[in-house]
């Protein structure tokens, strides 16, 4: 059976007689064996205000279609979301719900904020089959608890979203990259981080291996004269080339594409160098957000444990997104009173745990 | 506005409670003299005024833990404090509670410009972390107009905005993370120098909270490398809804300005009073600030000019020096208070879809004519953010409650439209009985379930953000 509206999805989750696996096009691989629940057939835009800076659309709703009707207007998703199919091998129609549940946010988002930074405003099922609305389609919001927040990145485990409110911007004139080689992960921190404290307006700051060192990429955006001179002033203060346009390869992270294994780690910038050199069984690194997003790719389940047990002791989070990872919780486990709320909250807007059970934890 | 009668229980326990909370906090941070919690009664929302049981103003994360857990173990209702600038009453205590303040938790603890972060103590006012930074190059972006006075922990707890979010975003997209305090006196942290916490966004959810979920003792800021420069420019207009046509037609045309302001007739009026700006003589002002170098700012403002020479303005003026810009936002900021000077008033900030701003304005104008009461505009333009100011006499019976009905249905037009109550200021007791109009009874009890799970006694700030017939059941678990 297709579901294509909202009470479709009320109607099947509370029918539901055991655990389900939340999809939109497929293509993040989520949820495991459970009896498929799948938005994909709520589609459309129902809602887009150039002028507003505003765009709601249905979950099941294709990324190609947004992209096109923003294209259109020469507008965008700022945060730059990523596409996961290069990264995990799947196929498929990559859907807007598939981005907010996973809050996938690219290189930009040094500068403009992540996913959870740009939705508005959410329609979602909770786990009994009632529909719940947070937020909505402006700009400041603060009436009431930000659940929008907690629903990006849930993973589809608090509740099934339906509709998705977004703020867009514009689409910038010219993109101008520079780029150097450095020896190490320190020194590409070094670069990156030297870039962002400039007042340069840099809306990109990543790295990818190269050879024994690292190829750094510093991106400025905006109106033509504005990107010629900021990106100028860049080149010389940090002594950079010009380059090409990588950044849909960084924020689709291509270059791990044939590693069996591939996690996701969140440190402080400043970290990244310290805890790449105490990793063991790393094939391939890709830098991002300056270092403060690290890519790791590699052949053995083990590293998930290993990243994990790095970032318990200097802080931030490791995620296993591609392999088998067996027994091992994919994500960073909590102290017991975070990992209780998160429980307890897991318990309220899904009480027979039937929403993508075990895929946070 | 109504508020749950005081616990007799719990005002039998005041001696008790004090001793025990004098065990575990300095002497002078314990306030129970009557003259003294006074000083408690209000915050900006001032029409309401109630003084608290007790007050305390502990000075470390371990003396705010010690203090939950002792209100939590002989419960007894919470009402958190950053500097008491709410104007949603988000401060305003009960008969029954314990003001718990953070002003005496006001130290930098770490900056580090490599990772862009500085890590403080949630009772520092918010110009003083860009004070911390500032003379490095870098600035805490969110800037409401009280930040002079306002604390981190309310900005948190209130999610604040401020002029310039329109480019840098509100206080949850630059807050990186939390030392939250649980009612029972948990200690956790949330997020830290990283650029998104893990596992479910509780951060997120902690941001605006309005002290419901916990108290905030630290937090990790986002520090940004100031720009080369910034320039704003006065264009006056014969007519708000030409004004308002005009914000739209910017943002559509793909400029994005950092601010856009918005002031009508009598705002002008009582800023150009206090600050001297040189604010034109015209029904409606936008201040458009771009940033950037020199050349810069000249394209960006030469593209607005051309824009705002479609409207027909009445003038297009760009600061002349530093001094003139300065002036030009010190009126600016300076609005609520300078209104205040001449009257009483309420401020809304219910926020519209940028599009809709010149039919709002008329039918506030309506709506103004109607009550019989002055409305006066000043707001964030770029992100739809209003503030009506709706001027009263306190003095004359029946004006308050005037003012309070004109307010509530400006508030509905503003969620009729597609927009919502409040954009920055939160909540509170103000706009708690109208969260009806904007949500269903199930979108309150999803909001109400995330309570549940951080302050199963609802002790912290109650009888707050939802309507008190909606949360009784769990007031009264």
């Amino acid at each position: 059976m297709t579901l294509q509206t909202e009470d479709d999805v009320a109607d099947f989750v509370r029918a539901a007689k055991g655990p389900l696996a939340v999809r939109g096009g497929g293509t993040r691989a989520q949820g495991g064996g459970n009896e498929a629940l799948s938005v994909a057939g709520l589609s459309g835009i129902t809602l887009y205000e150039p002028g507003a800076l505003t765009l709601v659309a249905k979950a099941g709703t294709a990324m190609a279609e947004i992209e096109a009707a923003l294209v259109a207007e020469r507008q965008q998703l700022a945060f730059e979301p990523m596409d996961h199919r290069a990264l995990l091998g799947t196929a498929g129609v990559p859907t807007i719900g598939g981005v907010v549940a996973t809050n996938a946010s690219g290189p930009r988002r040094i500068q403009v904020g992540a996913c959870r930074d740009h939705l508005l405003g959410v329609r979602f099922v909770d786990g009994s089959g009632t529909v719940v609305k947070n937020g909505g389609r402006v700009m400041k919001n603060v009436t009431g608890y930000d659940l929008v927040k907690l629903l990006a990145g849930s993973y589809g485990t608090l509740g099934v979203l339906t509709e998705v409110s977004l703020k867009v911007l514009p689409l910038p004139e010219r993109v101008a990259t520079l780029t150097t080689v450095v020896p190490d992960a320190a020194a590409a921190v070094t670069v990156m981080s030297d870039a962002l404290g400039s007042p340069y307006d840099v809306t990109g700051a990543a790295a990818a291996q190269d050879g024994d060192g690292f190829r750094v990429h510093v991106r400025v955006e905006g109106f033509d004269d504005s990107v010629r001179y900021r990106a100028g002033q860049l080149r010389d203060l940090l002594r950079l080339d010009d380059g090409g346009d990588p950044w849909a390869d960084l924020r689709d992270v291509t270059g791990l594409g044939d590693c069996p294994v591939v996690l996701r780690v969140s440190v402080r910038p400043s970290q990244a160098a310290a805890l790449l050199s105490r990793m063991d069984g790393v094939d391939k690194v890709q830098l991002d957000w300056s270092g403060g997003l690290i890519w790791l790719g590699g052949a053995q389940a083990a590293l998930l444990a290993q990243a994990q047990a790095i970032c318990a002791e200097i802080g931030g989070h490791a995620t296993g997104i591609k392999g088998d990872f067996g027994p091992l919780p994919r994500f960073q486990p909590q102290p017991a009173p975070l990992a209780a709320i998160s429980a307890g909250l897991r318990a309220k807007f899904d009480p027979r745990g039937i929403l993508n059970p075990g895929v946070m934890g | 506005m109504h508020m749950p009668a005081p616990d007799a229980k719990v005002m039998a326990l005041k001696a008790a409670l004090a001793a025990r909370l004098r065990a575990v906090l300095p002497a002078d941070a314990v306030i129970d003299d009557l003259a003294e919690t006074r000083a408690y009664e209000c915050d900006g929302l001032s029409a309401y005024k109630c003084s608290p049981l007790l007050a305390v103003l502990p000075a470390t994360t371990a003396e705010v833990s010690d203090v939950l857990r002792i209100c939590h173990e002989m419960d007894v209702p919470v009402v958190p404090r950053g500097s008491g600038t709410s104007l949603a009453g988000g401060a305003m205590p009960t008969a029954d509670s314990v003001v718990l303040g953070v002003a005496r938790l006001n130290a930098v603890l770490e900056t580090d410009y490599a990772d862009r972060i500085i890590r403080v103590q949630s009772g520092r006012t918010n110009l003083s972390v860009t004070g911390a930074v500032e003379a490095d190059g870098f600035f805490y972006a969110p800037d409401p107009s009280s930040q002079l006075a306002c604390a981190i922990a309310g900005n948190v707890a209130m999610n604040s905005g401020g002029a310039h979010c329109l480019k840098y975003g509100v206080t949850t997209n630059n807050l990186l993370g939390v030392t939250l305090v649980l009612m029972d006196g948990t200690v956790v942290e949330l997020g830290g120098g990283h650029l998104d916490a893990g596992g479910l966004d509780l951060l997120g959810v902690i941001c605006g909270s309005e002290g419901q979920l916990g108290v905030v003792t630290e937090a990790t800021l986002r520090i940004l490398a100031k720009p080369e420069g910034a320039r704003p420019v006065l264009i006056g207009f014969d007519s708000n809804a030409v004004a308002g046509a005009c914000v739209s037609d910017i943002i559509k045309a793909g400029v994005l300005p950092v601010a856009i302001e918005f002031m009508d007739r009598p705002c002008i009026v009582a800023c150009e009073a206090f600050a001297k700006a040189g604010y034109p003589d015209c029904e409606a002002l936008l201040i458009v600030e771009v940033e950037g170098s020199d050349a810069e700012i000249d394209h960006q403002l030469g593209l607005i000019s051309e824009i705002a020479q479609r409207h027909d303005p009445v003038e297009v003026r760009e600061a002349r020096d530093a001094d003139e810009a300065a002036r030009i936002w010190l009126g600016r900021k300076s609005a609520f208070g300078a209104m205040g000077q001449i009257n009483d008033y309420m401020c809304l900030d219910g926020t519209i879809p940028v599009t809709e701003l010149p039919r709002v304005l008329d039918r506030i104008g309506a709506l103004s004519r109607e009550y019989g009461l002055d409305v006066a505009n000043v707001f964030h333009a770029g992100d739809g953010n209003m503030h009506p100011l709706i001027l009263y006499d306190a003095n004359t019976p029946g004006q308050l409650e005037l003012c309070e009905a004109l307010g509530a249905a400006i508030l509905k037009l503003c969620v009729e439209v597609g927009g919502c109550l409040t954009g920055e200021h939160g909540v509170g007791i103000e706009k708690r009985d109208l969260m009806t109009v904007q949500f269903a009874p199930a979108d309150l009890t999803a909001q109400m379930a995330v309570k549940d799970v951080f302050d199963p006694k609802w002790l912290l700030n109650a009888a707050k953000v939802f309507p008190l017939d909606a949360s009784a059941a769990h007031r009264a678990a």
